[in-house]
């Protein structure tokens, strides 16, 4: 009986932390100004905070007695897709100049979202009569 | 023997999360559902085998589980950082800064693997990457100093990165 009863603190814990977090990435979307700075609060806060928020979902579903494991591939598929989408909105916002602009970098010519794509390839469909 | 389970199962780790994630899917574990997981992961490289030229080589499956642990506790302690920030600094005194991280890693996975780490712990989110694929553009969210975050990321997340795909 006590098992129950602490996992029900558990579930509360988690879901306390986990919207605390999610919160505090909807105040970092909002009171940030520029659009990469904006990018940092949902990406990483909204991680912990969801992680947190299935955590509860998983125990409970112990607590009930049935076992439920899609919680973790959640989570493992938001890991992965989570930086691709940032890294996505990381370059529009260099590409249409939204942000401050990059340094150069040391090696190489340029960053490849804002290299110009050369004319002559010969990939692109020409007007024809 | 050896060709012959290279041409059965040319990307074995594929094969093994398909499995895996097949039977997550099923939200409970049954010897058929694993069979049939198996079988998945079997079909499905096999398919999809034009789209995936190269394996990568000299993965160390030991050395990626104890570099996930890390990652994810970092996420955890990074995470608490960020709300601090976002909670207490204002927009005034915050101070963000682009960093470029000079890549010793070349293998295209390990790269990936890296950009990911960077994006997910918080303070820093990877941007974009140089036209050859020699430095990693990174933005920071709040820093005075920006060498030593490079400096950071080189020393524990790349460095690591490079023994596992070595």
């Amino acid at each position: 009986m006590t098992a129950q009863i602490l996992a029900i603190y558990a579930v509360a814990l988690s879901l306390l932390i986990g919207s605390g977090f999610v919160l505090v990435g909807v105040i970092g979307l909002l009171k940030f100004d520029d659009p990469m700075t904006r990018l940092h609060a949902p990406t990483k806060v909204g991680t912990v905070g969801i992680g947190m928020l299935l955590l509860a979902s998983m125990i409970n579903s112990f607590r009930m007695g049935d076992t439920s494991i899609h919680e973790i591939l959640i989570m493992a598929f938001l890991f992965v897709t989570a930086p691709i989408s940032a890294h996505f909105i990381a370059k529009v916002g260099i590409h249409h100049r939204a942000c401050e602009t990059p340094p150069s970098p040391p090696r190489d010519e340029t960053w490849s979202t804002l290299k110009s794509p050369e004319p002559d390839q010969g990939t692109e469909p020409t007007a024809q009569g | 023997m050896t060709r012959a389970f290279r041409r059965l199962l040319p990307h074995p780790f594929l094969t093994l999360i398909l499995a895996v994630v097949w039977t997550l899917l099923q939200n409970e574990i049954s010897a058929g559902m694993v069979v049939f997981g198996i079988i998945l992961g079997i079909i499905i490289p096999l398919m999809t085998l034009i789209w995936w030229p190269d394996t990568p080589k000299g993965f160390r499956l030991g050395k990626m589980v104890s570099y996930s642990f890390m990652v994810i506790w970092d996420i955890l302690v990074a995470n608490v950082e960020v709300a601090w920030i976002v909670l207490t600094v204002p927009n005034s005194k915050l101070k963000p800064a682009w960093i470029v991280v000079p890549l010793e890693l070349r293998q295209p996975e390990a790269i990936t693997v890296l950009a990911g780490t960077i994006t997910l712990t918080p303070g820093t989110v990877s941007a974009d990457l140089s036209d050859e694929g020699h430095s990693l553009l990174v933005h920071v969210l709040h820093t005075s100093d920006a060498d030593a975050v490079r400096d950071e990321i080189k020393t524990r997340y790349e460095r690591r990165l490079l023994e596992i795909f070595s």
